[in-house]
C-alpha cells in the first residue's frame, strides 16, 4: 500500500505543477498584462513604469520560475491594490472560507446521510420519491439565486439571520446552506445506492438471521458498510466547495479568499488571482488524497496488503 | 383412465406419449423495439420533461413573435412597474418592468434563447473534445491513456468558476467568448464516460472478432464502438447542457458573462439583486426560469438514462 | 406430534409484473429433535425460498402462508418481528451459501461472533469471547485466540464456512437449517464440512434441516429426506427407503443421474431428465413434472396431484400406486 500512496503522491505533485503553469498562465493570455493592468486611457509611459515594477518585461518562464521559487519560499507576490503581501492577504481570509466551507458541508452531509438512509429503508415510497425529487430540483436552483432566495426570506423578510459580512457564527449560517446544498444531491444518491447494495449483501441477511435488532443491523453493519464511498465523496465535496465559495461569498460580503478571487479578476491583481487559484487547487489536490486515506482506514479489505 | 397395458415405449433422453397430454404453458415476452417504446412513452418524468422542454425551445424560437415589446427598449419614465398582480400592475407589462423600464416578460422570453444557445453550444464543443479524448483513452490504452487520464484530473482540480472568470475576463466578455471558455472547461465528465464506455465494449467479444478479421481501427471505432456508447453520451450530454447553463447564469451574474443590455437571465437577477426587498419578483422571475429550464433538462437527462442506460443508473 | 419443527402446508407467493410467482406449494414437513432432514431438489425448486420463509426472511415483496409453523409449541407464523428476533440465532441458526460474502468485511470475526451472543444472553464480552474461541477449536480451526482479531478477508472460503458453523453454534441452537453450506467450496473441502456438520450433530444434540442438490451428501448425511420439485414436495421418507425403493419419477431420474461406483457399468449411458422446470408463474394445472415424466398420460394433467402418504414416514406424489410405479421403473430400465 506504501508504493501505491508513493505513486499517488508522484501523479499529485505533477498535478500540481501543471497547475501552477495554468495559473500562472491565465491571466497573461491575452498578451500584454501590463497593457491590462494599465487599462485603457494609459499612456504607453505608464505601460512601461508597471512593466518594469512587477518585471513583466522579462521571459516568461523566468517569470515563473521566479514566482515558483519564492512561492515554495513562503512568497507569493505582492497585490496591486492592497499593501499586504499576496501571502498575507490570503492568510488573513482563509479562515473565513475554510469555515464556510466546513459548515456546508456539515450541512449538505447533515442533510443528505439521514435522507438517503431514510431513501433507502422505503425504497419506491413516496419516502424515496420525495428524497429524489429534492435532489433533482436541488441540483437545478443556481447557487446564486438559491443564495438570494435565502437572503431574502431567511434575512430579510423573517430577520432571523445576518445577511453580510463575517463578524459572528450565524453570519455563516444563510451562506454555508447556499453553499452545501449544491453538494446534497450527490451525497444523498450515493448514501441511498450504498445503502440499497449494502441492505440487500449476504452479511446483512446473516445479522438478521442471527436475530440482531434492527437498529444494530441499521447502524452498526450496514451503515458502517455503506459510508465509505460517501466520506471520500465528502471530501472532494469539500474542495467543490471552496472553489464554489466564490459566488456564495460576493452575494454574502464575506471575506474569504472566493470574494478576494472574485475582485482581484476583475482588477487583473495578476499575483493574487494566480495564488487563490494555485491554493485551492492544491487544497483540492489534497482533500481527494485524504479522501483515499481514509477509504482505506475505513475498509479493511484495503488496508492489509 | 388408467394407463394402457401397452408399455409407453421409450428413446433415451426422449418422451413419446400416447396422445396429446397439454403441456404446461410458458410466459411469452414482447419484442425489444415495442419494449423500446412503451419505456419511453411510459416513463412519465422523461414525457413531461420533454413537453416543458418543447415549450421552452419554442418560446425560445419564436420569441419576436410572442413577445410583446422590445426587450432592449427602455422607458425610464415607466421603470419598476409592478407585475399584474399587483396593486399598480397592468396587462401592458404583465410582468411589470426593469429598473430601465424594460418589459420583463420579453426579457425573460428573450432570456431563454440565451440560455438555450449557450447550453446547447458549449455542449457541442465539450462534447466532441471530451469524447474524442474518451474514446481514444478507452480504446487504444496504454500511454494515450495515461496523458488523457493526467488530463482529466488536471481539470478536474482546477475551481472551474475561478477559471472561467478569468478567461473571460483575459477574452473579454461576449456570447462567443462564454461559449468557447465554457466548452473548453467542461469536457471531463464525457471524457469519464466514454473513456469507462468505451473500454467495457472494447472488450466484448463481437470487437474482439471485428479486430481479429482486420477491420482497420477507425472503422471498428465508428462501427462498433460508437454505436454502443451513444446510449451514454446522450445521457452525458443532457446533463452537460444544463450544466453549461448554470455555469453561464452564474457567469453572467458575477458580471463576466453576457454582458448588459443583452437579456441573460444570470444577468438580470444581477441587475435585480438592489432591488430584492421591495421588488422580488425582479430576482424570482429569471431565478425561477433558470430553475425550470435545468429541472426539465436534468429530469429529460435521469429518464434518458433510464431508458437508454440503464446500467448507470445510481 | 413431538416434532420439534412441523411446517403445515407453507406457501409463498411473489407478485411481480407478468403474475404472480409461486415458488413454495403447500409445502409440508417436520423435523424431530436431533435428527438429520435433508431437503434435495434442483435450483430454483424452491428450497432456499422454504428455509428463509421460516426464518421469516423473505424480501418484502413475499407473501407467507400455511397453516402453521410449529416450533417447539410456538407458531412461528404468528409470532412478531421482534419475537422471530429473539428466536433467530438463539434457538434457530442458519448457514447460508456463500461463505465469501456472508461475513461484515469491517468488524473482526470476533466481534461478529461475540456480539451474537452478547445479543441473546447475559453474558459478559470476556465469556463470549471465551466460547468463541471454544467453537472456533471445536470446528478445527487452529490458532483460534489469533483468529478472532482477524478480519473475514483474512480467511479462506474453507475457513470462513467453518467460522459461520461455529458462529451459528453460539448459542446452541436447537435446530439449525443449512442451505447448501458446501455448495460454493472446493470439493475436496465440502467432505470436510459435511463431516464436521455431522460430528458437531452428535456431539450438540441439534436437529439439522440441511438443504442440497446433491444426493451424495444426502446419503452421507441424512436420516429422511424431502424431494422437492417445482415448489411441491414430491417425495418424503427415510434416506434408505427412497433411495432404495424411489417411488415418485423424478426422485428416481435424480437417482439415476449419479453414477455408483461398482454397479454403473463402463459406457452405459448415465440417466438425464429431459425437459426444463416449468415456469412458477402463475396456476400450474395438474402434476408439475408431467412434462418431464416417462410415464405421464391424461389423468396427470387433469387436476392437482396430492401428497399419498404410505405410512407416517413415507409419502410421494403420483397418481400411480407404488405397485405400478415400481413396475414401470423396472420396464423402463429394461428397454434401456
Amino acid at each position: 500500500m506504501l508504493n501505491f500512496m508513493a505513486k499517488r503522491v508522484l501523479v499529485a505533485l505533477l498535478v500540481a505543477f501543471t497547475v501552477s503553469v495554468i495559473a500562472f498562465s491565465l491571466l497573461r493570455l491575452s498578451g500584454d498584462l501590463a497593457t491590462m493592468i494599465a487599462g485603457e486611457d494609459a499612456s504607453a509611459a505608464d505601460i512601461e513604469i508597471i512593466r518594469e515594477k512587477f518585471g513583466l518585461d522579462r521571459p516568461y518562464y523566468i517569470q515563473y520560475l521566479d514566482w515558483l521559487k519564492s512561492g515554495l519560499q513562503g512568497d507569493l507576490g505582492e497585490s496591486m491594490f492592497y499593501p499586504e503581501k499576496v501571502v498575507d492577504l490570503i492568510e488573513t481570509r482563509l479562515p473565513n472560507t475554510l469555515t464556510l466551507a466546513a459548515f456546508g458541508l456539515l450541512f449538505a452531509m447533515g442533510l443528505s446521510i439521514p435522507m438517503g438512509v431514510l431513501a433507502a429503508l422505503r425504497p419506491d415510497t413516496w419516502v424515496d420519491r420525495a428524497a429524489l425529487t429534492i435532489a433533482v430540483l436541488g441540483q437545478a436552483l443556481p447557487g446564486f439565486f438559491f443564495a438570494l432566495i435565502l437572503m431574502f426570506v431567511f434575512g430579510l423578510y423573517l430577520g432571523l439571520f445576518p445577511i453580510s459580512g463575517n463578524d459572528t457564527y450565524w453570519h455563516f449560517v444563510l451562506p454555508a446552506v447556499a453553499l452545501g446544498y449544491y453538494s446534497t444531491p450527490a451525497v444523498m444518491r450515493l448514501t441511498r445506492t450504498g445503502m440499497l447494495e449494502v441492505l440487500s449483501s449476504d452479511y446483512i441477511r446473516t445479522a438478521r438471521a442471527k436475530g440482531l435488532p434492527t437498529r444494530t443491523i441499521l447502524f452498526k453493519h450496514a451503515l458502517r458498510n455503506a459510508i465509505i464511498p460517501v466520506v471520500a465523496l465528502s471530501c472532494v465535496q469539500f474542495g467543490n466547495m471552496l472553489s464554489g465559495a466564490i459566488i456564495t461569498e460576493t452575494v454574502f460580503q464575506i471575506q474569504g479568499i472566493g470574494k478576494l478571487a472574485y475582485e482581484s479578476i476583475s482588477r487583473n491583481d495578476f499575483a493574487v488571482v494566480q495564488a487563490v487559484l494555485l491554493l485551492v487547487a492544491c487544497f483540492y489536490i489534497l482533500l481527494v488524497l485524504i479522501g483515499d486515506l481514509l477509504n482505506a482506514w475505513l475498509d479493511p479489505r484495503l488496508r492489509v496488503s | 383412465m388408467a394407463p394402457s397395458d401397452k408399455v409407453l415405449a421409450t428413446s433415451p433422453g426422449g418422451l413419446t406419449l400416447a396422445g396429446e397430454i397439454p403441456s404446461i404453458e410458458t410466459v411469452t415476452q414482447p419484442d425489444a423495439a415495442t419494449m423500446l417504446v412503451r419505456r419511453i412513452l411510459g416513463h412519465r418524468s422523461f414525457m413531461l420533461a420533454a413537453v416543458i422542454l418543447v415549450g421552452l425551445i419554442l418560446m425560445a424560437v419564436f420569441a419576436p413573435l410572442l413577445a410583446p415589446h422590445d426587450p432592449l427598449g427602455q422607458d425610464l419614465l415607466r421603470r419598476l412597474t409592478p407585475p399584474v398582480w399587483g396593486e399598480t400592475g397592468t396587462w401592458t407589462h404583465p410582468l411589470g418592468t426593469d429598473m430601465m423600464g424594460r418589459d420583463y416578460v420579453s426579457r425573460i422570453i428573450y432570456g431563454a434563447r440565451i440560455s438555450l444557445i449557450i447550453g446547447f453550444c458549449a455542449m457541442a464543443i465539450s462534447g466532441v473534445l471530451g469524447t474524442v479524448m474518451g474514446v481514444c483513452a478507452g480504446y487504444f490504452g496504454g500511454r494515450v491513456d495515461m496523458v488523457i487520464t493526467f488530463l482529466l484530473t488536471t481539470r478536474l482540480t482546477l475551481p472551474v468558476v475561478m477559471v472561467a472568470l478569468a478567461l473571460v475576463a483575459v477574452a473579454g466578455s461576449s456570447l462567443k467568448v462564454v461559449i468557447f471558455v465554457l466548452g473548453f472547461l467542461l469536457w471531463d465528465r464525457f471524457t469519464v464516460v466514454m473513456r469507462s464506455a468505451t473500454m467495457q465494449v472494447r472488450n466484448l467479444d463481437y470487437v474482439r472478432a471485428a479486430s481479429a478479421i482486420g477491420c482497420s481501427t477507425r472503422r471498428i471505432i465508428f462501427s462498433e464502438i460508437l454505436p454502443n456508447v451513444l446510449g451514454n453520451l446522450l445521457v452525458i450530454a443532457t446533463f452537460e447542457i444544463a450544466h453549461a447553463i448554470l455555469l453561464e447564469a452564474a457567469l453572467s451574474f458575477l458580471g463576466l458573462g453576457v454582458q448588459p443590455p443583452t437579456p441573460s437571465w444570470g444577468l438580470m437577477v444581477a441587475e435585480a439583486k438592489d432591488y430584492l426587498l421591495f421588488e422580488p419578483h425582479l430576482v424570482m422571475l429569471p431565478g425561477f426560469a433558470i430553475f425550470t429550464l435545468v429541472v426539465a433538462i436534468n429530469l429529460l437527462g435521469d429518464g434518458a438514462r433510464d431508458i437508454f442506460a440503464p446500467e448507470n443508473r445510481n | 406430534m413431538s416434532a420439534l419443527l412441523d411446517v403445515r402446508n407453507l406457501s409463498v407467493d411473489i407478485p411481480l409484473a407478468a403474475g404472480v410467482l409461486h415458488p413454495v406449494q403447500k409445502v409440508n414437513f417436520w423435523v424431530d429433535k436431533g435428527e438429520t432432514l435433508c431437503i434435495v431438489g434442483e435450483s430454483g425448486c424452491g428450497k432456499s425460498l422454504t428455509s428463509l420463509a421460516l426464518m421469516g426472511l423473505l424480501p418484502k415483496k413475499a407473501i407467507r402462508t400455511g397453516d402453521g409453523i410449529l416450533f417447539d409449541g410456538m407458531d412461528l407464523l404468528l409470532q412478531s418481528d421482534r419475537q422471530m428476533a429473539d428466536l433467530r440465532g438463539n434457538r434457530i441458526g442458519m448457514i447460508f451459501q456463500e461463505p465469501m460474502t456472508s461475513l461484515n468485511p469491517c468488524f473482526t470475526i470476533g466481534n461478529q461472533m461475540e456480539e451474537m451472543m452478547l445479543r441473546h444472553r447475559r453474558v459478559s464480552r470476556q465469556e463470549a469471547q471465551d466460547r468463541a474461541v471454544y467453537l472456533l477449536e471445536k470446528v478445527g480451526i487452529t490458532g483460534a485466540a489469533r483468529r478472532l482479531h482477524q478480519y473475514p478477508h483474512q480467511l479462506s472460503g474453507g475457513l470462513r464456512q467453518r467460522v459461520m458453523i461455529a458462529m451459528t453454534l453460539m448459542c446452541g441452537p436447537d435446530l439449525i437449517i443449512a442451505d447448501e453450506p458446501t455448495t460454493a467450496l472446493d470439493v475436496t473441502i465440502q467432505a470436510q464440512i459435511l463431516l464436521l456438520l455431522a460430528e458437531l450433530q452428535r456431539e450438540f444434540g441439534m436437529a439439522l434441516m440441511l438443504i442440497t442438490h446433491d444426493l451424495g451428501i444426502v446419503a452421507r448425511v441424512a436420516d429422511r429426506l424431502a424431494v422437492m420439485y417445482a415448489g411441491q414436495i414430491v417425495e418424503q421418507g427415510k434416506v434408505e427407503d427412497v433411495f432404495a425403493k424411489p417411488l415418485h419419477p423424478y426422485t428416481r431420474g435424480l437417482l439415476s443421474c449419479i453414477p455408483v461406483p461398482g454397479k454403473t457399468e463402463r459406457g452405459s449411458h448415465l440417466g438425464s431428465i429431459p425437459g426444463i422446470v416449468p415456469s412458477m408463474i402463475g396456476d400450474i394445472q395438474g402434476c408439475h413434472f408431467r412434462d418431464r415424466c416417462p410415464h405421464a398420460w391424461m389423468d396427470c394433467a387433469a387436476g392437482p396431484v396430492d401428497l399419498r402418504s404410505l405410512d407416517e414416514l413415507r409419502a410421494y406424489r403420483c397418481l400411480m400406486s407404488p405397485k405400478d410405479s415400481l413396475a414401470r421403473a423396472d420396464a423402463l430400465e429394461l428397454a434401456q
